[in-house]
């Protein structure tokens, strides 16, 4: 390994060493504020540390990680996004009368999971990355383990995601024992030269689709498609307000990351039969998603089948990433899958934002009820949330429209009409859900229900949500800029 | 870049309504009042300046302007103004005024963020009524409907949370619908010419084979006629106009309607020639269908506002049936129905809206009379029934006449059924005005059963007539029907070069 090498791996190397010294420090001497402070100081350089590697062309560190620009771009999406809810975290964890400094720990090692996912190029790396991420979040669900009055059941939501994510975790490892076996390797690019032989030689192909689907499946548990969402809403509401922040959020941009990475490589998605499976989940999961979310109103449980059925929109475009039609619009399924992770992730982080500025570790405000009204009481947090809640819904002026309006594109390009009527419904139940939550925070409220005061150390948290607000409502407007970098990010694909 | 001005004036003076609130709470008013003029003078300014060159033939195009915006899908802020856009805009800014009249007593609650959600509803509908480019115009299309949610949602009557949602889900599925519509456009621009396009002249270029060409056109109808709306897409609209305020019916049956004609009129038909021909029998049945139906729904109803709104719908099918005779008479007839309609309605509404201001019903059973007590008041709607009901000599009747008289060329059964719906309304708009203004006084106020004699202080009992400004109101947009009616040479002429250039571009196409 060269000095150049160790450069490019420059993020992932900060963020580790912001966990080791995050945990010395709590060795040395617990102190809530300084964890936060070292955990987000160590995420930012390690995003300062992006410039120095974007100088440098796209290499293979090892086979096992890519530094390329779809890396170097996933990875500033989530040191921003660990960022935003390390800074969440401080105030609402102020009040928890247990240590809170382990939390921050979590948060550093997940990241650095994720980090992993984004850059594999190698089945090794992305299984590594992944267990990293899911076993930090199993922590960060049960954090408040000790306390009684908080988020209601995180044990129960922990065991939850453990068991599941270790049977798709087992998903994932017998396919990619399949694939090793036909094809005598683990690299994805090595692999695609199986599959495309496998799949144009008749006999193997049956093989090759099985093998595939197992990994797709486990893959899909992460990204909560149905019918593998099972776990979600039992997690999200379970789990303290900044762990379902960062399981919304970093969990899918990773998933769904070394999901495209894997699919455009391998090019599974010539498989007629691997299609089929996938267009069968997105429909079931824009139409379960918007359906089951009718029927809440905790709006932790809300937000996880409404993440659902984005996740199915996402899954529209990554159908259509291979349709290939040359000229400018090669990538344009790629593209689409990137912008709409980006919208997701802003939105989302805004919208749990929101949650987490009123909510605190003793009395989290997840139900519906609890925002009425909020129009009037804090027209500052109501304007964030309805912005949020109408980008979720993909009104135009926020980047959840344009995110969309890609979508469509893709859908368009790749003619998947069936697909594209699906997301119609869905969105158009979508309203249902999320005009319902605008309209509880206009109905005036006829007791009293003082909202946490915002003091000295909210002055961050508001702050990022001022940002998130204008990366919702920028690229709403005026999306040229982002356009140019996403077609630019996914030319390396 | 007047354009530009115009549409800035409107989100700025919403924000500025809704800041400055703070100071005090009849600023937001005055400053909503302040933005309209100067969006009045502006759209009055357009007129001047154009309109003695525009009627020898020529540039239909008044304003023609782009800006590069999204390049990676060839889309451009391309805005443009012809004679039709601008009696749009005359339309829509004069109803924003009257709107704006008609919420200066009413809204007393959080009156900033109501003309802030006013002014960028207006707003929106300006965009709607000047983009070219397709993705601009659905971006105004979305744009002006959250701020009409709100409204209904909050300043609404007793059923609004039902009614808000209804309307917004109806027109953002059907939105959705035209999106999909739009972007298939300009794939097929892509497949055909090598790049993306939203461009409306461009796409004028993309050649569609017969039963593709037929679904996209059917994504634009289905997008415009729910908006219209048009007979089984119609539903939302008696719920919205109910229980929105007065100001919020004003604008949906004023102006927003109107954005659903002019996008047959502007996109449905001129994209889609041939396939909008082969349709053209079916979308004249449903105008049939939703004039005769609507208006023996609105004899059925005892709300006075929604007796109002299955009018709407009514009157909209002579709009429908225009539309598709694609002849001079036919367009012209449904541009004149448009205007004449905006002016009726939004005047009937704010009567309704007086009505219910004063008696706090919106029950017919429970007036009559009253002409003895609201005597300029019960004028007023005689007039404004009797122009609705198609009386010649007001702007209704030009417009149906001249629907009628396209209609009748393209199709003789469709305009001699849809004839029967000027008898129709005549019924229906009498009947209120029998019910309601004559016969023996009462009001839920004053209930003679009881047998006492009411006090004489009383003030509920002695309902205000219409004040200066009210008056003025309802004078401006009587004048209005008058020159309407008298002289439609005016608002045919601003329209004839748009007409003309749509008639001859699909000439050969339609009958």
């Amino acid at each position: 390994m060269t000095g150049e090498q160790l450069l490019l791996l420059l993020p992932l190397i900060i963020v580790t060493a912001t966990a080791v010294i995050t945990m010395l420090g709590v060795a040395i001497k617990r102190n809530h504020a300084v964890s936060c402070l070292l955990t987000a100081t160590g995420l930012f350089l390690a995003l300062l540390s992006l410039i120095i590697v974007a100088q440098y062309p796209a290499q293979e560190v090892t086979p096992l990680l890519l530094v390329d620009s779809f890396n170097e771009f996933f990875t500033a999406l989530i040191l921003l996004a660990a960022l935003a809810i390390t800074l969440f975290s401080y105030p609402y964890l102020c009040n928890l009368e247990d240590h809170q400094d382990e939390f921050y720990l979590l948060i550093a090692i997940a990241t650095l999971g994720a980090l992993v996912m984004v850059g594999s190029t190698h089945f090794i790396t992305a299984f590594l990355g992944m267990e990293t991420l899911s076993v930090c979040l199993y922590g960060m669900v049960a954090y408040p383990l000790h306390r009684e009055s908080t988020a209601q059941y995180p044990m129960e939501a922990s065991i939850k995601y453990l068991v599941l994510s270790a049977v798709s975790s087992g998903f994932v490892l017998f396919g990619v024992a399949l694939l090793y076996a036909q094809t005598g390797t683990l690299h994805f690019s090595d692999i695609s030269v199986g599959i495309t032989q496998g799949i144009a030689n008749g006999p193997g192909a049956e093989y090759f689709i099985v093998a595939s689907l197992l990994v797709i499946t486990g893959f899909a548990f992460k990204l909560s498609l149905v019918p593998f969402h099972l776990w979600t809403p039992d997690v999200y509401e379970g789990a303290p307000l900044p762990a379902t922040a960062f399981l919304a959020t970093i969990g899918k941009i990773a998933m769904a990351a070394l999901l495209m990475r894997f699919m455009s490589i391998s090019g599974v998605l010539d498989s007629a039969a691997i299609t089929h499976v996938l267009a069968v989940m997105a429909v079931l999961s824009i139409i379960g998603g918007n359906l089951l979310a009718l029927l809440q109103s905790n709006l932790k449980r809300l937000l996880s089948y409404s993440s659902i059925a984005h996740m199915g929109y996402l899954v529209i475009a990554l159908i259509t990433i291979d349709s290939a039609m040359g000229g400018a619009n090669e990538s344009l399924g790629s593209e689409a899958v990137s912008f709409y992770l980006t919208a997701y992730v802003i939105m989302s982080l805004g919208a749990f934002g929101v949650m987490m500025v009123v909510s605190d570790s003793g009395h989290e405000r997840d139900h519906i009820g609890h925002y009425q009204g909020l129009f009037w009481r804090d027209p500052w947090l109501a304007l964030v949330f309805t912005a949020m809640l109408l980008s979720l819904a993909g009104i135009p002026l926020t980047i959840g429209f344009i995110g969309k309006f890609y979508v469509f594109a893709a859908g368009v390009q790749g003619a998947e009409w069936g697909l594209l009527a699906a997301m119609v419904i869905g969105s158009g139940i979508g309203l249902f859900y999320y005009l319902r939550i605008v309209y509880r925070m206009i109905t005036p409220l006829d007791h009293d229900d003082p909202l946490p005061v915002a003091g000295i150390r909210d002055v961050i948290p508001h702050g990022i949500l001022l940002l998130l607000l204008a990366a919702l409502i920028i690229p709403g407007v005026v999306p040229g800029a982002l356009m140019t970098l996403l077609q630019s990010v996914v030319q390396a694909l | 870049m007047i354009v530009v001005w115009l549409i800035l004036i409107l989100f700025v003076g919403g924000a500025l309504a809704w800041a400055s609130e703070a100071l005090d709470s009849r600023l937001p008013r005055l400053t909503a009042l302040i933005a309209m003029v100067f969006s009045l003078i502006f759209v009055v300014m357009l007129c001047l300046d154009n309109f003695p060159d525009q009627l020898s033939p020529g540039g239909q195009w008044l304003v023609l302007e782009k800006w590069s915006w999204i390049a990676r899908f060839g889309i451009f802020l391309q805005v443009g103004v012809d004679g039709l856009s601008l009696l749009m805009l005359v339309l829509t800014v004069f109803l924003g005024l009257m709107a704006i009249g008609a919420a200066w007593h009413e809204i007393t609650e959080r009156p900033g963020f109501f003309y802030f959600n006013l002014l960028w509803t207006l707003a929106g509908v300006v965009g709607v009524f000047t983009a070219l480019d397709l993705f601009l115009f659905f971006f105004f299309w979305e744009v002006m409907l959250i701020p009409m949610y709100l409204i209904i949602a909050i300043w609404g009557h007793e059923n609004r949370a039902y009614a808000a949602m209804k309307f917004f889900v109806f027109t953002q599925v059907s939105g959705l619908i035209l999106l999909i519509a739009i972007m298939c456009l300009a794939y097929f621009h892509f497949v055909q010419f090598g790049r993306f396009s939203f461009d409306y002249f461009e796409l004028q270029n993309v050649v569609l084979e017969g039963r593709f060409q037929m679904l996209v056109m059917l994504g634009f109808f289905i997008g415009f006629a729910t908006k219209l709306p048009a007979f089984p897409l119609h539903s939302w609209l008696p719920d919205a106009h109910s229980q929105a305020p007065t100001a919020g019916s004003v604008l949906l049956a004023g102006v927003l309607l109107k954005t659903g004609a002019y996008g047959l009129i502007r996109f449905a038909v001129p994209l889609f020639p041939e396939a909008a021909a082969d349709f053209a029998p079916v979308a004249m049945t449903i105008a049939v269908i939703g004039i005769l139906y609507c208006a023996k729904l609105a004899f059925a109803q005892t709300d006075i506002k929604r007796l109002i709104a299955y009018t709407s719908v009514s009157h909209m099918g002579f709009v429908l049936l225009g539309v598709y005779a694609w002849n001079i008479y036919g367009l012209q007839g449904a541009l004149m129905t448009m205007l004449a309609h905006g002016l009726t309605s939004s005047a009937l509404f704010m009567l309704a809206g007086g009505l219910q201001h004063r008696f706090h019903t919106r029950d017919m059973g429970k007036m009559s009379g009253l002409w003895a007590q609201l005597p300029m008041m019960s004028a007023m709607a005689l007039f404004f029934s009797i122009a609705a009901l198609g009386m010649p000599g007001l702007g209704n009747f030009i417009g149906e006449f001249l629907s009628l008289l396209g209609a009748f060329q393209a199709n003789h059964a469709a305009a001699i059924v849809a004839a029967l719906g000027l008898i129709f309304a005549s019924v229906y708009s009498l009947w209120v005005i029998q019910r309601v203004f004559h016969g023996p006084y009462h009001t839920p106020n004053h209930s003679t059963d009881c047998g006492s004699e009411p006090a004489r202080d009383d003030p509920h009992n002695h309902p205000t007539d219409l004040s200066r400004a009210e008056l003025l109101c309802y004078s401006a947009m009587a004048l209005g029907l008058v020159w309407m009616g008298m002289y439609p040479q005016t608002f045919l002429a601003m329209a004839e070069p748009t007409m003309s250039y749509l008639l001859a571009s699909l000439g050969e196409v339609l009958p």
